[in-house]
């Protein structure tokens, strides 16, 4: 299939709204992506049509819900290239498979043990980390980074030791779009032993990761930056570690056989499902990366290459415009003008129907780093034009204009 | 003036404006003309929480009346907290914690009264009528 622009957009109404008057151009997609009708329709067809509680009854629709949900389990397998379904935990989202691991992790640590984190985290992702280091006793090591927004490998390096027992790097930065070095970053943990946690929130939309390739033992992203719906996600652990880990919530779904006395647990991925969960949204999620491959990751990295390219391009043509976070990265751009606070760029770009995300972007330390308030963050999908871009560029002069 | 008078005259002044681009520079104009706050007072004690910019709001009393002051790292929100200054500012308390603020929408800044929203626009009214009740309540005790 070729990538057809136009075609492409007429699959997301949202993108034919306006706001504040003008077309709505949607740059804020690192935040959450927007849905193609094919997702939507998804949605409406579960709820419409076989709505049931799944692994439970022994009804058709029941048994079709789950025949639904399960085959999306094996799609997402398909996608990650997970060796079994089994390893594929669904989960409400990023946040929660990352405190998933966390918790089990509580049971596996010792006094003095070190989890290593990078300096490029979404800050929401430090605090169950440290969290685990309260409840046990280890402590929390940071890769630092440098000026164009990269990790400093060979302080990574200097950080392990036998010590290490786990290292938790997101794939991309949200607030810079630096892509880390992942193959390096768990090879060399595994050298010394240590588990490795790779939040792949933001660079699932971009990049299609081998997660049996990549030899990662957890794997945790949000379906809502893929196209698919909100409050769903998954959690991807390799079957040793899912055998090791102790369950995350009590409930439903995640035992075998309960007695007052003793309970004991059903396998992976049940152990960790506890209750009723997103079937919808789990559904939905399947619908979403079967989309995406229509297209094909191929192309749209090389779409979201073009505007990337473009865009650096024509806002650098900006005086006193710095862009933050310049190494290899994806398309995402942070910047600030001169003094001009982020917020009051991203008001008036606002009024001009333009979504862009201003603030910290949860990413704190970076921005301490930088020693700046925050940025305006445009981030680009493929379903984004250079038309769009060159409407950004109008829209970020005219707010400089008025605020000089 | 009270602070009816002083909302009619900058719904009046808004009122000249047809686009949205006009009354965000007049804001802006509104925000670079506030006195400047006295740099000893910016401190974090002063800052009004739940705004993406820093705002610092202080208030003194004098012959019965509050004098406001403020400022800003960002200049929208300077405009905005200017206006606020203009209609808040030498007045008694009991006179702040009566007025409506129904003007704001009048003067077509409406999307900034949602709760949610970034700037904090009711944060800074809240911490105004805050300041208010305080010296309401000394005053009465
Ligand atoms: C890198 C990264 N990790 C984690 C998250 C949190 O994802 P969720 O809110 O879907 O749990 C985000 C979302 O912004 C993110 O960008």
């Amino acid at each position: 299939m070729s990538f057809d622009i136009h075609n492409i957009r007429k699959d997301f109404p949202i993108l034919s709204r306006k706001v504040n008057g003008y077309p709505l151009v949607y740059l804020d997609n690192a935040a959450t992506s927007q849905k193609p009708q094919q997702v939507i329709d998804a949605i409406v067809d579960y709820y419409s049509n076989y709505n049931a509680n799944i692994h439970r009854g022994v009804h058709s629709l029941s048994q079709e819900a789950t025949d639904a949900y399960e085959a999306a389990r094996h799609k997402i397998q398909n996608h990650f290239n997970a060796k079994t379904a089994c390893e594929i935990i669904f989960t409400a989202g990023t946040t929660q498979g990352i405190n998933l691991v966390a918790n089990g992790f509580a049971s596996l640590l010792n006094k003095g043990d070190e989890i290593i984190v990078s300096a490029l985290e979404h800050h929401s992702n430090i605090v169950p980390w440290q969290m685990l280091c309260e409840k046990t006793g280890a402590v929390l090591r940071v890769i630092p980074m440098n000026e164009e927004g990269t990790l400093l490998m060979d302080e990574y390096y200097n950080l392990l030791s036998d010590k290490t027992k786990l290292v938790f790097v997101n794939h991309i930065s949200n607030a810079l779009g630096t892509i880390n070095p992942i193959e390096e970053i768990i090879e060399k943990a595994h050298s010394v032993g240590a588990a490795v946690l790779i939040d792949g929130a933001q660079s699932c939309s971009h990049i299609k990761p081998n997660l049996q390739e990549l030899n990662v033992d957890f794997y945790v992203t949000s379906a809502h930056k893929m196209c698919g719906p909100t409050g769903v996600g998954i959690l991807y652990m390799k079957e040793e570690w899912g055998n090791k880990l102790p369950p995350y919530q009590g409930g439903g779904e995640m035992i075998a056989e309960v007695s007052f006395e003793k309970t004991t647990y059903a396998g992976l991925p049940h152990k960790f499902e506890a209750g009723t969960p997103n079937i919808c949204g789990g559904i939905a999620f399947g619908v979403a990366i079967d989309y995406l491959n229509a297209i094909g990751f191929d192309a749209i990295e090389a779409h979201e290459n073009e505007l990337l390219t473009y865009a650096t391009n024509k806002l650098l043509e900006i005086e006193g415009l710095r862009i933050y976070g310049t190494g290899q990265k994806t398309s995402v751009i942070s910047f600030n003008i001169e003094d001009l606070h982020p917020y009051d760029i991203g008001t008036i770009v606002d009024k001009l129907g333009i979504a862009v995300r201003t603030g910290h972007h949860c990413a704190q330390p970076i921005m301490e780093f930088y020693k700046i308030p925050g940025t305006v963050r445009a981030s680009f999908a493929f379903y984004n034009t250079l038309e769009e871009v060159d409407a950004l560029v109008e829209a970020v002069k005219k707010a400089k204009m008025m605020l000089s | 003036m009270t602070i009816e008078a002083i909302q009619e005259e900058l719904i009046d002044e808004f009122s000249m404006f047809d686009d949205w681009m006009q009354r965000y520079e007049y804001m802006i104009d509104l925000g670079k003309s506030l006195p400047l706050i006295d740099e000893k007072l910016k401190t974090d004690d002063k800052l009004i929480k739940g705004c993406q910019s820093k705002v610092w709001l202080n208030s003194e009393m004098k012959n019965d009346k509050i004098i406001f002051t403020a400022d800003s790292d960002a200049i929208i929100t300077k405009g905005i907290i200017a206006v606020l200054v203009r209609v808040f500012s030498n007045q008694e308390p009991q006179a702040i914690l009566d007025a409506d603020t129904d003007f704001i929408d009048e003067i077509g800044l409406k999307e900034h009264l949602s709760p949610t929203r970034a700037n904090g626009l009711v944060s800074m009214i809240k911490q105004m009528k805050m300041y208010a009740l305080a010296y309401q309540t000394q005053a009465n005790s």
